[in-house]
């Protein structure tokens, strides 16, 4: 029998073109009081803390250390760290729940995407022997992703412009999000793509809890049960993969359990509006599916922890009513390299 | 629920030197997984997940690398984790890698950790620039010089001590053919000759810049049964963190690193952990850190660790020998540095430290620490399975 494992709790910073003014802790700070007074929780009742970030946003060497500053891990803590989106944080606090080790976890991430020039900086996540020399940006990879999908007649461009608008009229009711109501496609930034199709660059931070069992039930009225969580890593060089579909994203959703029963809604870490066609296809989503309710990554995109928003944002419509078994989904590298996929439910 | 119990049944790693030109960062990592494979008698296609761990991507300029290594790590169509906790990453990513297999999430993990440091230059590196932190420090060794200095002054241990640590490692290191450095006309007067880098720190009591990766195969009781080589059992296991800097610190002892071995010990059900564990693979980077963890790991009580250096205690046929294959004094490919530890601690158990090998190791601690003397992991493997 396996531990029953939820999202007890959610919160996220506003996500702001810039946060000049505010280092990455002060980023954080609200964030991580605003998730432990959700459940009354102080940071010596969590059993387990794990986080993600990057140090090529931040800038610097170890800026995580920085932030553990914000939690104040002291007495000291049992904390991990990865160099990925916060939904795999989450992920390795999800195991470790299942250990028994631990019965809550506190897991965060935040990222600041505004002090470089991001689709610069983004290239550095490339082969660094065969692609990133080339400086191939996010945008242009995702553009030959989208021109891939039109040729092969999964899409078109007013399809898409019709994504980036209902995510982006979805976006209207939510007061975290950066892009909100009627925003125009623009003109193209990277042929096929227009500046519609492509997420806002913004900065933000996002904290959720997890709690096992009856301790679940004890912090939250109507825990988000994750029924299943899994994720799967595709191959890194673009010209060996078929950008029209995403195996990693399909393989790990069925780990998850996904396909076993419908959804009714997705929170899809799709950044680019092409991305939402690709997830679509691989997560056999129809349209009785509510589809980023939030307004999705095209509203904001805060880098490092637009997954673990994901997650939290589907975590939240099921405390509040509003779901019964939502999907959740994360994404990293270029053209949906990895993915991941988690299953909520709610008890009625 | 009970845990799963966690095996090692494959241990590889590179010939650790300073500068790899004759192999990518792909070509690296994928040297060690083949070794590590080639132990456990396992091919790719036997491997469920890969954790890969690394210090900060500024060292070879790749940003999250894992990215690009999936494919030379065989993790295409598998989940792929990178940790990165500092310098105590290769100890964290062993242990988020055995945790996966505790949980039952999967049967059989590939653990890795690798840095390249011929790519750049660590020591600027880890050098933050102005305003993160003043032009006073340069590199690692300028942050922990005072630590050092702090120790002396409360312990009032003689000035050699340091000396002799760098001499046992080195010369351990000579029985270790992975080890960075082999000085086979190493003596005692030519470390205390050597220069002084960072006051009491001298060239000879510091850690080398490496190009090296290192890993584990870490399997659950089923995998354990099916292994052609005598398997390392986890014992216990922990990680602790505290901030880098606050009022009342105690950066000679952490009160993080106590904490995280008394967790690992009451996990393993040692009371004694001088007594009833055999050997201890530490992350020493500046030779004084062996006598301040052996105090802050339980081993000494407080102010007597250097006591135990000083009576070659510590020597590899000493009572209780410590950082038998050489140490990171001479091997440290950052990121790489906690898991070879480890490692080493894994093949002790194993008996399968070669000419490095500890006489009836049965239980033996690995420890890597990292950040301002802030994020620790430790684990203790055996060779017997844990009793529950």
């Amino acid at each position: 029998m396996t531990r029953e494992i939820a999202v007890v709790a959610f919160a996220q910073s506003d996500t702001l073109r810039t946060t000049e003014e505010q280092s990455e802790v002060e980023m954080l700070m609200p964030v991580l009081h605003d998730v432990l007074e959700q459940t009354g929780l102080k940071t010596a009742d969590i059993g387990f803390t794990c986080s993600g970030s990057s140090d090529y946003l931040a800038g610097r060497a170890f800026s995580f250390t920085l932030a553990l500053d914000g939690v104040g891990a002291w007495p000291p803590i049992s904390e991990s760290h990865v160099e990925m989106d916060g939904a795999w944080a989450l992920y390795e606090a999800w195991t470790k729940l299942l250990t028994g080790d631990a019965d809550t976890a506190l897991v965060y991430s935040y990222g600041k995407s505004s002090p470089g020039p991001l689709r610069d900086v983004l290239t550095r996540q490339l082969d660094p022997y065969y692609v990133a020399p080339l400086w191939p940006d996010s945008v242009a990879l995702a553009a030959l992703q989208a021109q891939a999908l039109i040729d092969a007649g999964d899409t078109d461009e007013s399809a898409l412009a019709a994504v980036a608008a209902r995510c982006r009229t979805d976006a209207s009711v939510n007061s975290r999000a950066q892009l909100r109501g009627s925003v125009p496609q623009g003109d193209y930034l990277v042929r096929p793509l227009r500046t519609g199709d492509c997420p806002p660059i913004g900065d933000g931070a996002a904290a959720v809890i997890l709690a096992a069992g009856e301790r679940a039930r004890e912090l939250c009225a109507r825990p988000a049960w994750i029924r299943g969580i899994d994720h799967r890593i595709d191959a890194h060089a673009l010209g060996v993969r078929d950008l029209t579909d995403s195996p990693s994203t399909r393989l790990a959703a069925e780990k998850a359990g996904a396909f076993e029963r419908p959804v009714d809604t997705a929170e899809l870490h799709a950044p680019f509006t092409s991305q939402e066609v690709v997830l679509r296809k691989a997560l056999e989503l129809d349209d009785t599916v509510r589809v980023n309710p939030s307004g999705g990554p095209l509203a904001a995109n805060p880098i490092m922890a637009a997954g673990l928003v994901r997650i939290g944002e589907a975590a939240a419509r099921i405390h509040r009513g509003e779901s019964d078994r939502a999907l959740a989904h994360a994404t990293s590298g270029p053209c949906l390299q990895q993915n991941l996929v988690a299953v909520l439910e709610g008890e009625s | 629920m009970s845990k799963e119990p966690v095996a090692v049944v494959g241990i590889g790693q590179t010939r650790h030197v300073a500068a790899r030109r004759d192999v990518s960062i792909a070509g690296l990592v994928r040297e060690a997984a083949q070794r590590a494979l080639q132990d456990a008698e396992l091919t790719w296609a036997d491997i469920d997940a890969v954790v890969i761990g690394k210090a900060p991507d500024f060292f070879e300029g790749v940003m999250m690398p894992e990215l690009y290594l999936a494919d030379a790590l065989g993790a295409v169509g598998k989940p792929m984790l990178r940790v990165h906790t500092a310098g105590s990453v290769g100890g964290s990513t062993a242990l988020v890698a055995a945790n996966l297999v505790a949980a039952r999430a999967h049967g059989t993990v590939l653990t890795l950790a690798f840095e390249k440091q011929s790519e750049s230059n660590a020591m600027w590196g880890l050098s933050l620039p102005i305003p993160f932190q003043q032009p006073l420090l340069a590199g690692a060794g300028g942050f922990f010089a005072p630590h050092v200095r702090a120790y002396m002054r409360r312990t009032g241990a003689p000035d050699t001590v340091g000396s002799l640590v760098a001499y046992k490692d080195r010369r351990n290191a000579l029985k270790n053919p992975y080890a960075h450095l082999h000085e086979h006309d190493i003596t005692l007067e030519k470390v205390q000759a050597s220069p002084m880098l960072w006051d009491p720190i001298r060239y000879s009591e510091t850690c080398p810049s490496s190009d090296g990766a290192c890993a584990m195969v870490l399997t659950d009781r089923a995998g354990a049964a099916r292994s052609p080589r005598p398997p390392a059992w986890m014992l216990g296991g922990a990680m602790r963190s505290e901030p880098t800097l606050f009022a009342g610190k105690d950066c000679v002892s952490p009160q993080a690193g106590k904490d995280c071995a008394a967790d690992v010990y009451r996990q393993a059900g040692i009371a004694d952990p001088r007594r009833e564990i055999d050997a201890v693979e530490m992350y020493v980077p500046f030779s004084w850190y062996e006598p301040m963890w052996l105090e802050n790991l339980g081993f000494a009580d407080e102010g007597e660790g250097w006591k135990l250096t000083e009576s070659g205690v510590t020597e590899l046929d000493g009572d209780l020998p410590v950082n038998m294959s050489g140490g990171v004094l001479s091997t440290n490919p950052i990121g790489a540095s906690g898991m070879i530890r480890f490692a080493e601690a894994a093949l002790q158990v194993r008996g399968q430290a070669g000419e490095h090998q500890v006489d009836r190791a049965r239980r033996v601690l690995g420890h890597a620490y990292g950040g301002g003397s802030q994020f620790f992991s430790m684990w203790l493997v055996g060779a017997e399975p844990p009793a529950s």
